[in-house]
């Protein structure tokens, strides 16, 4: 109980509403607890030596092993810098991407012109990863593929691009620009609609080029969102976008050193039978996640309060 | 001054043209070759123009369609029922949260609110499915897991608070209770946003393959996306939907442009319709004003 505010009893009337509308709660509040709280008693599998017949209580318990066979494998290194490493690159490439593209979009004089650009470059993100991993093999096939088609009209050699580790972290990235670029500028793009457009005329009148005015007036609007949209990004670091990773480079052994994240590594564990080592890499990303989010968020309420999420 | 506006335009809409290409380019190719026939796309490699005209591969894809027509119909059941369900109880459990004078507000919220932040991961969640519930090689597996979104309940409750006070006390001074409020007043003045939520848990919805991945083993109860993943993937899984018992002696299997053509049945609906619904995706998105 809290001091210095007496706490005020609710009165009669309150407790009824706040009855009939905690009922309509009452679905979703199950299907919560059922979901997503009952697996948390779960996690206790990532310390025990689990054996399927004998289940989760029944298993022994093995203490941290299962997060040092984890945090001692070559694995670790692999899939901790891979899941990072791309999360930070996609946080700039990603930004830079979508701001331009939003500036491009803001220029178009022609509304027609300008909604079947956005409609079109919004398409990927209705497909499903299947169809992308598809997509990208059109131009990689070793055979038949785009690429290979160029290089063999240069006279160059054919590569094996799904055997070619080196080359994965460019594909990807143009893959996940070209497949959330459109998605990425909405935000922007609503953002520049709400500019004041007194400011862009006063440039204008004092002289102010096009590249001055994105410069000068439209960049510096944008900052704040950008900085809110990059901050809650940062929360995600420890978590890859699984589908990406797992569909595009099809789960071929070849390309792990550059495409294996985090959770492509549990999914695997898990898929092969080894459910408490699963378990106990994807607890220590969770609880790496709630660090950062936790620390993202305190960043952002500091910044800039209406964007926090709690 | 005017001209080097014009001029301006000009090279933007050449841009535009240019990264709007780089979109189509690929889909222009799933439908050329799979209009194709084999020989030709085995000589030339993949194209974005069909040098010979042929449905080889769908006639061979749709010979015997029980499978994919079966996929289809899993997903289209439970795309439509896990909506249905997700933005109902979504819709009721946000209402609460949006109302002042819900006295347990504090602790609903949190109870939403933490599983933003941590989940017990994939392991809990397929031991639960799997040893616990046993849903796993049902429809059911589809359909039950992953029905409320906390993000979306946040989007949701987001709107319901944008609704003028007035309108609810004043509904309430003639006597209204909270359940009336709630039907008659704040989920229809939030159809718009209610319905871009639905819109875009009906996509992920559609496109699920993982769920098939870690809990169907009926081949009668694979998801669209899992079929197509499988076909696309595994020359042998290809051959048995195509050959088996259908193939005459001395014919091969179209084996490229066949995927092609799998490709392009999985995708091409949602191709089709996606520019129809972009109006209520686009409010999806721009909706995120999330807040506690």
């Amino acid at each position: 109980m809290r001091t210095g505010t007496a706490k005020v009893k609710p009165t009669k009337k309150a407790v009824r509403e706040s009855i009939s509308m905690g009922m309509l709660a009452i679905p979703g509040i199950a299907l919560l607890i059922l979901f997503n709280y009952v697996p948390m008693f779960g996690i206790v599998i990532a310390f025990k030596d689990f054996k399927p017949l004998k289940g989760i209580w029944g298993s022994a318990w093995c203490g941290l092993d299962n997060f040092e066979f984890f945090f001692t494998s070559a694995d670790a290194v692999r899939t901790i810098r891979n899941t990072m490493c791309y999360n930070i690159a996609w946080l700039f490439i990603g930004t830079i991407a979508s701001v331009g593209l939003a500036l491009m979009f803001y220029s178009v004089k022609n509304r027609r012109a300008l909604k079947t650009y956005n409609t079109i470059i919004l398409m990927p993100k209705f497909l499903s990863t299947v169809i992308l991993a598809f997509l990208a093999e059109i131009f990689l096939n070793y055979r038949f593929g785009y690429i290979n088609q160029i290089l063999n009209n240069c006279g160059l050699n054919p590569v094996d691009w799904y055997m070619k580790a080196g080359a994965w972290p460019f594909i990807l990235t143009i893959v996940k620009v070209w497949a959330t670029v459109g998605v990425g500028s909405m935000i922007y793009y609503a953002c520049l609609m709400s500019l004041d457009e007194g400011l862009l005329e006063a440039a204008k009148l004092d002289g102010a080029n096009k590249v001055q005015q994105i410069w000068h007036v439209m960049i510096p609007h944008l900052i704040p969102v950008i900085i809110i949209q990059n901050i809650l990004n940062i929360g995600h670091l420890f978590n890859g976008d699984f589908g990406l990773f797992y569909q595009v480079p099809q789960n071929i052994g070849a390309l792990y050193p550059t495409t294996d994240i985090i959770n492509t590594y549990t999914f695997r564990a898990l898929q092969e039978g080894n459910l408490a080592r699963s378990a106990a890499v994807g607890l220590a990303q969770s609880a790496a996640g709630f660090v950062t989010v936790l620390v993202t968020n305190r960043i952002v309420k500091k910044v800039s309060p209406e964007n926090s999420l709690f | 001054m005017k001209k080097r506006k014009k001029l301006g335009q000009y090279i933007l809409n050449a841009v535009f043209i240019a990264i709007v290409f780089a979109y189509l380019m690929p889909v222009i190719t799933l439908i050329s070759c799979s209009l194709t026939d084999e020989t030709t796309l085995l000589q030339n490699g993949y194209n974005l123009v069909p040098s010979k005209f042929s449905l080889e591969a769908y006639t061979l894809a749709l010979r015997r369609p029980m499978q994919m027509i079966r996929a289809y119909g899993v997903t289209i059941f439970f795309t439509a029922a896990s909506t249905l369900l997700s933005t109902l109880v979504v819709a009721l459990l946000a209402y609460p949260l949006s109302r002042p004078n819900f006295i347990w507000k504090r602790q609903l919220n949190f109870l939403v609110y933490f599983t933003m932040l941590f989940s017990g991961g994939m392991v809990p969640m397929y031991l639960l499915i799997t040893n616990v519930l046993h849903i796993n090689n049902t429809i059911m597996v589809y359909i039950l897991p992953g029905l409320v979104s906390a993000y979306n309940v946040m989007i949701v409750r987001t709107c319901y608070r944008g609704i003028p006070d007035e309108l609810i006390e004043s509904a309430k001074i003639d006597g209204a209770k909270e359940l009336y409020i709630c039907f008659k007043i704040v989920i229809p003045l939030s159809k718009a946003s209610i319905a871009s939520v639905a819109f875009l848990f009906m996509v992920e919805k559609w496109n699920d393959w993982m769920t098939s991945t870690l809990y169907i083993r009926d081949q009668n109860l694979y998801s669209l996306q899992y079929l197509v993943q499988r076909l696309l993937r595994e020359v042998n899984m290809l051959k048995n939907y195509a050959g088996a018992g259908v193939l005459t002696a001395g014919e091969t299997i179209p084996a490229e442009t066949l995927r092609f053509a799998m490709a392009l049945i999985a995708a091409g609906p949602v191709l089709v319709i996606f520019p129809f619904f972009q109006k209520y995706f686009t409010k999806g998105m721009t909706l995120g004003g999330v807040k506690g």
